[in-house]
């Protein structure tokens, strides 16, 4: 036998997958998944609003006009102000003008209270990159920018309009931002350990082991989440700090996920096992670890990844209704949910929709692109199977 | 079938188990006892209770025994006795407080159940026979928002909508007026006013993701071989479609309950007490918030229970549906 | 013959696309043929020749993106290459004029209906029979294609029959309104030689007491040789030639028939290879291999249901230089028997015994880990799916590499020189090395397999049917590069197979298993011509021989059990 073969003479092509050329024949898994989720322009617009997301949690002091509890009592339910990038001029044409319009103020008397109307000839000067109230980026820069603001330190605006102390919704939502991205992940992360954990100990030992994890899952999964959730974080001393409610939230939160995450391990880790490439790694003269790093869990990290993805929303959802309903997180932690405390009752939204709107439009956009992407991703976890 | 029936009754045994020892866990999760909130509950109206007293309770409710006695006093109650503990913060046994608010959630969970279904069959079925045309792109799109928005936004915007632009009050079940009226026609369409709203927003996110459950599952019947021998017959498109790939679409549909449960009583609960129903919801939050630990137990046992015989259900109608089930134990 | 039975489907220069992202793939591209009353003809090709797809066209059952685009298709009157797919015109001619007999009959009916109500529903709808007239004519139907006990197999479901009862309940399905004509796709290609057999003879049987035109497709030349009257050998889409079975058999003009019909009748002889060595010490002895699985252990690890002896007392030899060959049909366990030698699946009893020239035999179910890495790397195995068998996520140079690495044989450059020394002994580019798997063909995967396997210089190869998942031009390459390489490098063989060309081909002994148990081992030839057990009898008569004027499943003798 000497030289090359070409031993599909009679028969079809090799099949290609993905694209042709030759650069697929070298093309790893990552390489292909990419090509296969690039295909998906939902998903990428999505990871692209997630990725945008984080930034904003990471550079919340310097994207919020304001600190979020900065409070001003002349201020309390403010609505929001329109942003405009023109303004009428005296000779009447238009001129670029970048401003916010300013209030109407009128006291009622009677009630106690003061109420606002949103008046167009009124102007607020905006500007970006204005100088504002000092703050400690990452906690060692010492800045004073701020992305947006009025270009008069002594002017206030309220873009999102102010909840009832008077504090800036639009700083709170970015700051909200920081802790509510933060506990999907956290949370993310810790039901990854204990799923991969429990469900790869599951699927590769199997027997009596895996029968009393499987019960647990099973008891866990079975419990309706919300009532369950309340039960846990009610337990949560009202004198701990809020860094220990941060952890204990979020890892009440996890709770839910880790259970489909091990079913999905163990699940995969009982198919691979018996897979042809598996045994013939095992003939090979590997030892299980190797197996499991080298052929095993490299066939499963694309699969987990998608997983992990969709487990985030759930996650967002249940710090929300967590903190909604005032057995999660606390002020003077904000996130999400503690914003929409404020929009708990019908009164509060009928005369500050806004408080509502804000927080849930944030916490939609957060869990759709999640959604998205993981949908995407898992489309592309497995790019053989055609 | 019957011998499958009693095989899955022994299943739950276990997790029946494991369901009423996270319930204790959270009955006994709050820092002190049931006896630390009442005396601080008493001296809170003025009195005190002497020690005698304090050990006198101690020894009636086992608080002085380990966990595992504590657990067997309770759960012997539950079981022997159909006494679920003592609500404090009423002044009631639990079981009194329990079953009525439990009767209303089981009633309003059920409806919901029944929009579910309606809903999601007919559309997944829509979906995947007219895979990628307008309208599925349509309900596609809609399932991922009512997947995305959270039961109690989704309550509250309703409710500002009602109240803003039909200037309806949609909390609790009924009118004022009716509240304490006998049962007549009148009273059964303010109740069915009242209703639909909880009904409607319980029902959306579980209806988004069976959609998908189904439009997947059909999605995939349909190009099993089965579908093209039942073509080749001379079928005509509809009924072959109902008849096979439908018919086998529902099987993994119905096991579904299994997850819709859960999800649906959290549903429930989240919505009761933003719209402050009279169901187990508020209650337990109130139990929750206020320590009265033993209700709130009982609350979170009896619907992981609830959900546990859903489940059941669901697996015994499986097997009705699916004479593979039935074969292969 | 003078006259010609009357024509009843004539296809003409049938066209079928498939729409792809990019431009479109014409699937059938001008194939013309008739279908004459009782008689079959034979659509021949190897994988991917667009024959299944023709088939399908037959009865407009091409799915989306395929469409017919040209040609017509007359039965009687009607051209049903012009009916709307989903119409009424058409679906009065399926199940009725035309009906069809699909490959897997397992994925082909419902598995929640009983097998009674799919053959009753096409009874009612062409028909119009009333609910009991069609129970009564179903289970008439039934009793034809030989199902036992029709009254009561009417209720029952698929999954609990047979592979040849599910098929059986098929074509009575297809007869079921005495269609004019039948179009079979692959119909045994799912089932064992026994089988098939079988069930070709229940359809060539109905077919001539009904006059049926036939149409069947496969890609088993013996098949056709054994069946038909007129054979259309497709390629790429066309039909390159067509003819008489006879005369494309004795006469075939296109060279892809010749090629086809060479790489077909190669496998019906022994290669020309070396002599078996004549006495030799055996390399590797079973002694009374056994492997019992428990059927049935409930969650709560609860008594078993029953047991299943899928290996039963197995005793043989493998002598070295010797090619051993392990035959038998689907559930006799000789792909167990193959995975119990090195204790992928463990033996429950027995003994296996590798004795290497010059070196103290090893007793395998004794070793520890590191005694099995050891043995691992003097026997080795190549598997039957080139696909499942290889990682998709690791390069040539990976997986080649991998047992080089594992046991440290030499630097990452002297790996790298070993892995382009191996691929060139394949036969495959040393250039492919930094490849992923899906870069290949199913026959170059399976070199890339036998590289992998020849990577640890082992002794000792036992080989799980590699060439069955192949078509049959690639299916001789390989054998006959493992021949080579036997040669070449003095290996000793374990090859398993359901094929008995294959093995007669490649092997100097065999051995025939049978529900577990060897029923018979002997000189390869002998027991391909003159078998001595009955069961090999009826297994190697059930082949059918792809030579028309030589057929020998028609007088095949059958095997009854009559001791269980």
């Amino acid at each position: 036998m000497s030289g090359v073969v070409s031993d599909e003479e009679l028969s079809l092509p090799p099949p290609i997958i993905a694209r042709a050329g030759s650069s697929a024949a070298t093309a790893s898994q990552w390489r292909l998944m990419a090509w296969r989720f690039s295909r998906h322009k939902l998903a990428v617009v999505s990871l692209v609003v997630v990725v945008l997301l984080y930034l904003t949690g990471i550079f919340a002091e310097f994207l919020a006009p304001y600190s979020p509890e900065t409070t001003r009592p002349q201020y309390t339910y403010a609505p929001p102000q329109g942003i405009n990038l023109f303004a009428p001029t005296a000779d009447g044409g238009w001129a670029f003008n970048f401003h916010a319009s300013g209030y109407d103020i009128t006291v009622d008397t009677e009630a106690m209270r003061r109420s606002f109307t949103a008046n167009p000839d009124k102007l607020i000067p905006l500007g970006l990159f204005v100088e504002g109230q000092p703050y400690r980026l990452f906690g060692l820069i010492d800045a004073n920018i701020h992305l947006i603001g009025a270009t008069d330190p002594k002017e206030v605006v309220y873009l999102f309009g102010s909840d009832r102390l008077g504090r800036d919704v639009l700083s709170r939502l970015i700051h909200g931002t920081r802790i509510s991205m933060s506990i999907g992940l956290v949370g993310v992360v810790i039901s990854l350990v204990l799923g991969v954990f429990f469900g790869g100990i599951s699927g590769y030992y199997g027997g009596w082991l895996d029968s009393v994890i499987q019960r647990l899952i099973e008891v866990i999964s079975a419990m309706p989440t919300i009532p369950l959730w309340m039960g846990l974080a009610a337990a949560i001393p009202l004198t701990w700090g809020p860094i220990e409610v941060y952890f204990t939230v979020t890892a009440i939160v996890s709770l839910l996920g880790w259970t489909s995450l091990a079913r999905e391990v163990r699940g995969r880790f009982f198919s691979l096992r018996n897979e042809d490439f598996v045994t013939a790694a095992r003939l090979d003269g590997a030892g299980e670890m190797r197996i499991i790093f080298r052929q095993m869990l490299p066939s499963m990290t694309s699969h987990i990844l998608a997983m992990v993805t969709l487990a985030v929303p759930a996650m967002i959802i249940a710090e929300t209704s967590l903190s909604f309903l005032g057995v999660g997180l606390k002020p003077p932690v904000v996130s999400w949910g503690v914003m929409l405390q404020d929009a708990q009752n019908l009164r509060a939204i009928t005369s500050a929709p806004w408080l509502l709107f804000w927080p849930s439009l944030f916490v939609m956009i957060a869990v759709l692109s999640f959604n998205f992407l993981g949908d995407g991703l898992r489309d592309a976890a497995d790019p053989y199977d055609n | 079938m019957l011998l499958y029936i009693l095989k899955r009754l022994l299943y739950m045994v276990p997790t029946l188990f494991g369901m009423s020892l996270v319930s204790f866990l959270i009955i006994q999760l709050p820092p002190g006892d049931f006896l630390t909130s009442l005396t601080s509950a008493i001296a809170d109206s003025g009195q005190s209770l002497d020690q005698a007293s304090i050990d006198r309770l101690t020894a009636l409710y086992g608080l002085d025994q380990p966990f595992y006695v504590q657990y067997w006093n309770w759960i012997s109650n539950i079981i022997f006795r159909g006494d679920f503990g003592w609500s404090f913060d009423w002044g009631q046994p639990v079981s009194r407080l329990l079953w009525d608010r439990m009767g209303v959630t089981i009633f309003v969970s059920a409806l919901s159940l029944v929009l579910i279904w309606a809903l999601a069959i007919p559309i997944g079925i829509y979906s995947a026979v007219r895979r990628y045309s307008i309208g599925d792109y349509v309900f596609t799109f809609l399932g991922f928002v009512g997947l995305a928005v959270p039961t109690f936004i989704l309550a509250l915007g309703l409710m500002y909508v009602s109240f803003t632009w039909f200037g309806l009050n949609v909390g609790g079940l009924f009118s004022p007026e009716y509240e304490q009226a006998p049962w007549s026609l009148a009273k059964l369409l303010d109740l069915l006013q009242h209703l639909w709203i909880p009904v409607v927003v319980i029902a959306i996110s579980s209806t988004a993701a069976l959609i998908r459950v189904m439009r997947a599952n059909l999605s995939d019947e349909l190009s099993k071989p089965y579908v093209v021998t039942a073509r080749a017959k001379g079928l005509s498109e509809f009924t072959l479609i109902m008849r096979y790939p439908v018919r086998l679409a529902l099987n993994p549909f119905v096991s579904t309950i299994g997850w819709v449960l859960p999800s649906l009583i959290s549903g429930v609960t989240i919505t009761a007490i933003v719209l402050n129903l009279p169901m187990a919801g508020p209650l337990l939050l109130r139990a929750l918030v206020s320590q009265d630990m033993y209700l709130a137990g009982a609350f979170i046992l009896i619907m992981s229970v609830l959900t546990l015989i859903g489940m059941l259900l669901s697996d015994i109608l499986l097997a009705v549906l699916d004479p593979r089930v039935r074969y292969q134990r | 013959m003078t006259t010609e039975p009357e024509i009843v489907l004539s296809v003409r220069d049938l066209t079928v696309d498939f729409t792809q992202r990019q431009g479109s793939f014409r699937a059938v591209d001008g194939v013309s043929f008739d279908l004459r009353a009782g008689r079959t003809l034979g659509l021949v090709g190897e994988s991917g020749s667009g024959k299944s797809v023709t088939a399908r066209a037959l009865m407009q059952l091409v799915d989306p993106p395929g469409r017919i685009i040209g040609g017509s298709i007359r039965l009687g009157d009607i051209d049903i290459a012009q009916l709307p797919r989903r119409g009424e015109a058409i679906r009065a001619i399926r199940g009725a004029d035309i009906s069809m007999i699909f490959q897997e009959p397992m994925s082909s009916l419902s598995p929640v209906h009983t097998i009674g109500a799919q053959v009753m529903e096409v009874l009612e709808l062409h028909l119009k029979l009333d609910r009991k007239a069609a129970r009564a004519r179903t289970i008439e139907l039934l009793g034809q294609v030989e199902i036992p006990n029709p009254e009561q197999a009417i209720d029952r479901y698929a999954y609990e029959f047979s592979g040849g009862m599910r098929q059986r309940a098929m074509i009575a399905m297809a007869l079921a309104c005495n269609p004019r004509v039948l179009i079979a796709d692959e119909p045994t290609t799912a089932l064992d030689v026994t089988t098939q057999a079988e069930v070709l003879d229940l359809i060539g049987r109905i077919q001539r007491e009904r006059g049926m035109a036939m149409l069947l497709i496969t890609h088993d030349m013996g098949v056709v040789a054994e069946t038909v009257d007129d054979v259309a050998v497709m390629y790429r889409g066309q039909v390159v030639e067509a003819g008489p079975v006879d005369q494309v058999f004795h006469g075939a003009t296109h060279p892809y028939t010749q090629r086809l019909l060479a790489a077909t009748l190669k496998l019906e002889q022994p290669a020309a290879r070396p002599a078996p060595p004549a006495v030799s010490s055996p390399i590797l002895s079973l002694r009374n291999l056994g492997k019992t699985y428990q059927l049935g252990i409930g969650a709560f690890g609860g008594k078993a249901k029953g047991t299943l002896r899928a290996v039963d007392a197995v005793s043989l030899e493998l002598a070295a230089g010797e090619t051993l060959g392990i035959v038998g049909e689907s559930g006799s366990g000789k792909t167990t028997l193959g995975r119990l030698i090195l204790r992928t699946v463990e033996p429950t009893d027995g003994e296996v015994v590798y004795s290497p020239p010059g070196a103290a035999p090893v007793v395998v179910r004794t070793l520890d880990k590191a005694g099995l890495r050891n043995l691992y790397s003097e026997i080795r195995f190549i598997f039957q799916d080139p696909f499942a068998s290889l990682n998709p996520r690791m390069t040539v140079r990976q997986i080649v590499g991998e047992p080089l690495l594992i046991n440290r044989r030499g630097s990452s450059t002297e790996i790298n020189a070993r892995v382009s020394q191996l691929l060139e002994l394949v036969g495959l580019d040393a250039g492919m090395m930094s490849r992923y798997p899906h870069a290949f063909s199913g026959g170059q995967r399976q070199r890339i397999g036998i590289a992998r396997a020849l990577a640890l210089d082992p002794k000792v190869l036992i080989a799980d049917e590699p060439t069955s998942a192949l078509d049959v031009s690639i299916r001789s390459q390989i054998l006959d590069l493992l021949i080579e390489l036997r040669q070449r490098l003095g290996l000793s063989f374990i090859f398993i197979s359901h094929d008995i060309g294959v093995i007669r081909y490649f092997c100097d002994r065999v051995a025939v298993m049978r529900r577990g148990r060897v029923v018979e081992v002997g000189d390869a030839q002998t027991i391909c011509t003159s078998p001595s057990h009955p069961y090999t009898q009826a297994l190697i008569s059930a082949v059918p021989y792809p030579d028309p004027r030589r057929p020998r499943m028609q007088q095949r003798a059958r095997y009854t059990e009559t001791s269980v």
